[in-house]
């Protein structure tokens, strides 16, 4: 319910502060000088949800809230954070919906991570015993 | 009087579909001749009246009759006449009554042409086939009916979201449902199989050109779909591992799994059980990824029908249409009987490994879809899985699924020499291994999925014309020529992929008229911004020109356009296309300084994904004709044959 509170807050907050006429986010849509940096910036944001859009990616929004996680991305990484801690720090404000990058230690997403080896021993299990060996030719 | 003639017709198709499963369901169990002599012409009745349905309800989307809710709702006077047409199926109604025609004259064509099923199993298939078809009429005319009437009548419509005005998207949907009822069509075959204990190579041959069909389709429906995404959302992506693209993409995996193993129930007879088996899991996909899509559960880009008092109905729907195929499968999969066996190492033996990889990549993708929605219905957390899942996940699988299809077509069937493998697939493995030596040496920075997938591509490439070597071209039998080409296409479209995931350069800017944008070695002159109307919108134009290197001016002017009616902005993004890759603009919103946003990607060899595409659907469509050719020759042969005695 407070998660939903404070998301329901800040749909109402970017209107708001938009028309206070704050400076609008200045990495939104300008890339780091350092090519590495930005990469990296670059990387994380594919991996990030538009919290407003249907099934985007906050790189492919040109939602005004899109532009200002990407603003916030590109700053904290040209400041020294890792991606991993700007994904955390986002992850804390927004819960697990805003990575599309299900964490592996997590109670609820942990069985998505060792699904596919499960489902690689059924496979391997559903064909033993199908073949012929090659010793039993007629 | 258009409206209510469709609604009659559909009525009358739906009680024809109810017929024709009484007297294929009564006629099997009493073995009345004269029932399956009648269930032919019915079947092609109501293929004719839910076609007549259909065609009226194009005709009031083309002369927008505004008495019609549907219409109202999803078309306006002023659209162009294509988009009239196509937004007949660009809702929710309309698709279901596309979905349920195709299902119709797919009966009527089996009823006419099918000549060498056995004629329970043909009753059986028809009779199937009517049960399918009527829960899409139920569905229809219980609580989906197109031909709804509305009063007042308004005086303009409410257009259809622009972003779908656009060609590609005016046929993609249908392609895939033709796709879909494809593998219904193929599902309907194994029941007919499954009723009449009658599963062999007979029934696989016979099964075999609607799967292939319908894989035909989907693969292209795909490829239009990922190009559509690309060029017309302006993002530059061609694949995001959204729900509603991998309920597309489920069916394909299944199809393709089911098109491999029908060859070996078709050559070798081997492989019984699997194959019924994974006919009902591709009508299973089909129905779940026309039915996701269409519920909203899945909200995303496509979902434009938003109802949640459907999804009821549409979950009953799949709870029966699954349940039951699930049911009648396990209820019969004793009776029948595995087949000829074979050794680990033999063509059979890479066709198992394919179908296995393909189901554990399916399985995969069913998952990661449906596993944040069942957490949120079960504890109510949001969570999020999406291309850093998919792609870890599957991307390694289905690299060993590449490496198995350079391998398969050079084994010999039943059992063949793990030596004589390695002799004639060296110079692929050789191929790879260069490749992989060079661009380790030459590129930095590459994923290690990516490097794989490149490298591998080469030995694919090269691998997938091996079946060709040594043999008299010109009399290999076509359906070599399309496995040849389809798996090339494959080799093809990975090029593609790993090479725009690895070699993408993208330039944002906030650019005046003016000024020079350069990226690799694109250099654009952005000239100027002019406004510009169309029939139902306005836009800003940005007139600029790119050259490569040296070479010719290129003009080129990508749109920012505002749809008046919907409210809705959409970017037309500047495609530049070279041999070696696409130059991607796009144009964003402009400041009080006169700068506007530019985007500007250069994607090398990017187009190689779709062409991929388009060589797998030709590959399928060379192995239907050749299929297809020589069973009519072969029929021909017996005839004679039989005349002269």
């Amino acid at each position: 319910m407070k998660r939903l509170l404070s998301l329901l807050l800040l749909c109402l907050a970017v209107p708001v502060s938009a028309q206070t006429g704050l400076p609008p986010a200045p990495y939104a849509d300008r890339q780091l000088d350092d090519p590495q940096q930005e990469t990296a910036a670059r990387d994380l944001m594919e991996e990030l949800r538009c919290l407003k859009c249907q099934s985007q990616s906050i790189a492919d929004s040109n939602a005004p809230m899109a532009g200002d996680m990407r603003s916030q991305v590109r700053e904290r990484i040209a400041a020294g954070e890792t991606p991993e801690e700007v994904r955390n720090w986002l992850i804390e404000r927004y819960g697990n919906w805003v990575s599309y990058n299900p964490p592996i230690d997590s109670a609820v997403t942990w069985p998505l991570w060792i699904a596919p080896i499960i489902l690689l021993f059924a496979a391997l299990w559903l064909a033993r015993g199908r073949f012929r060996k090659p010793k039993d030719r007629e | 009087m258009i409206a209510e003639t469709g609604l009659i017709a559909l009525w009358l198709a739906a009680a024809l579909a109810l017929l024709q499963f009484a007297l294929g369901a009564i006629g099997l169990r009493a073995e009345r001749n004269d029932y399956f002599a009648a269930i032919r012409p019915v079947a092609v009745a109501q293929g004719l009246f839910v076609s007549l349905s259909f065609v009226l309800l194009i005709w009031l989307f083309l002369r927008s009759d505004m008495s019609v809710r549907l219409v109202v709702m999803n078309s306006a006077s002023v659209k162009p006449l294509l988009y009239k047409f196509a937004g007949t199926w660009g809702n929710h109604e309309g698709s279901m009554l596309l979905w349920v025609t195709v299902m119709g004259l797919a009966g009527a064509f089996i009823a006419l042409f099918e000549r060498s099923l056995k004629r329970q199993t043909l009753v059986a298939t028809l009779a199937a086939q009517a049960f399918i078809s009527l829960g899409f009429y139920a569905f229809l005319l219980v609580s989906s009916n197109p031909f709804e009437r509305m009063f007042p009548v308004p005086a303009e419509g409410q257009g259809l979201n622009p972003l779908l005005q656009d060609p590609g998207l005016a046929f993609h949907p249908p392609t895939l449902y033709f796709g879909y009822v494809g593998l219904s069509v193929a599902f309907s075959f194994a029941v007919g199989a499954m009723i009449t204990r009658d599963v062999g190579a007979a029934f696989a041959k016979a099964m075999r050109p609607w799967v292939l069909g319908a894989w035909i389709f989907l693969t292209l429906g795909i490829t239009a779909g990922s190009y559509w995404a690309y060029y017309e959302l302006g993002w530059g992506g061609w694949w995001f591992w959204d729900p509603v693209e991998n309920a597309s993409l489920m069916p394909w995996l299944a199809a393709t799994a089911l098109l491999h193993s029908v060859t070996v129930l078709a050559t070798r007879d081997g492989l019984r059980a699997w194959t019924l088996m994974l006919a009902v899991v591709a009508f299973s996909m089909s129905m779940i990824g026309t039915f996701l899509v269409r519920s909203g559960i899945l909200t995303s880009v496509h979902a434009f029908a938003v109802d949640p008092e459907r999804g009821s109905f549409i979950l009953a729907l799949l709870a029966i249409y699954i349940g039951g195929a699930m049911a009648l499968f396990a209820l019969r999969v004793g009776t029948v009987k595995e087949g000829s066996r074979f050794e680990l190492v033999s063509r059979e033996g890479a066709l198992v490994a394919n179908n296995l990889l393909l189901s554990v990549i399916l399985a995969l993708v069913f998952i990661g879809t449906l596993y944040p929605l069942l957490v949120e219905a079960v504890t109510g957390e949001k969570l999020s899985v999406g291309p850093p899942y998919f792609n870890l996940a599957t991307g390694p699988l289905a690299l060993l699924l590449a490496a198995v299809m350079a391998a398969g077509p050079l084994l010999r069937w039943r059992r063949d020499n793990p030596k004589a493998l390695l002799n004639r697939i060296s110079i692929p493995v050789l191929a790879t291994a260069a490749a992989l030596f060079a661009l380790a040496l030459f590129t930095t920075g590459m994923s290690i999925l990516s490097l794989l997938g490149l490298a591998l591509a080469a030995g694919v490439g090269i691998a997938s014309f091996a079946p060709l070597w040594k043999r008299n071209l010109r009399r290999t039998p076509i359906h070599t020529y399309g496995m040849v080409i389809a798996h090339f296409g494959i080799a093809v479209a990975l090029v593609g992929m790993a090479s725009e995931s690895s070699f993408t350069e993208e330039r944002l800017v906030a650019a005046k008229p003016g000024d020079e944008i350069t990226v690799n070695k694109w250099k654009l002159e952005f000239e100027a911004i002019e406004p510009l109307a169309g029939p139902n919108w306005t836009a800003l134009e940005g007139r600029m020109t790119a050259q490569y290197g040296d070479g010719v001016l290129h003009e080129i002017k990508p749109q920012n356009r505002m749809f008046a009616a919907a409210q809705t902005q959409t970017s037309e993004a500047a495609l530049l296309t070279r041999w070696n890759g696409q130059l991607y603009v796009v144009l964003g919103d402009g400041d009080s300084e006169g700068r506007w946003q530019v985007r500007v990607w250069w994607k090398p060899f990017v187009t190689l994904i779709w062409y991929g595409g388009i060589l797998v659907a030709l590959g399928g469509l060379l192995a239907m004709v050749g299929r297809l050719r020589r069973g009519y020759k072969q029929r021909k042969q017996r005839e004679f044959a039989e005349a002269m005695l």
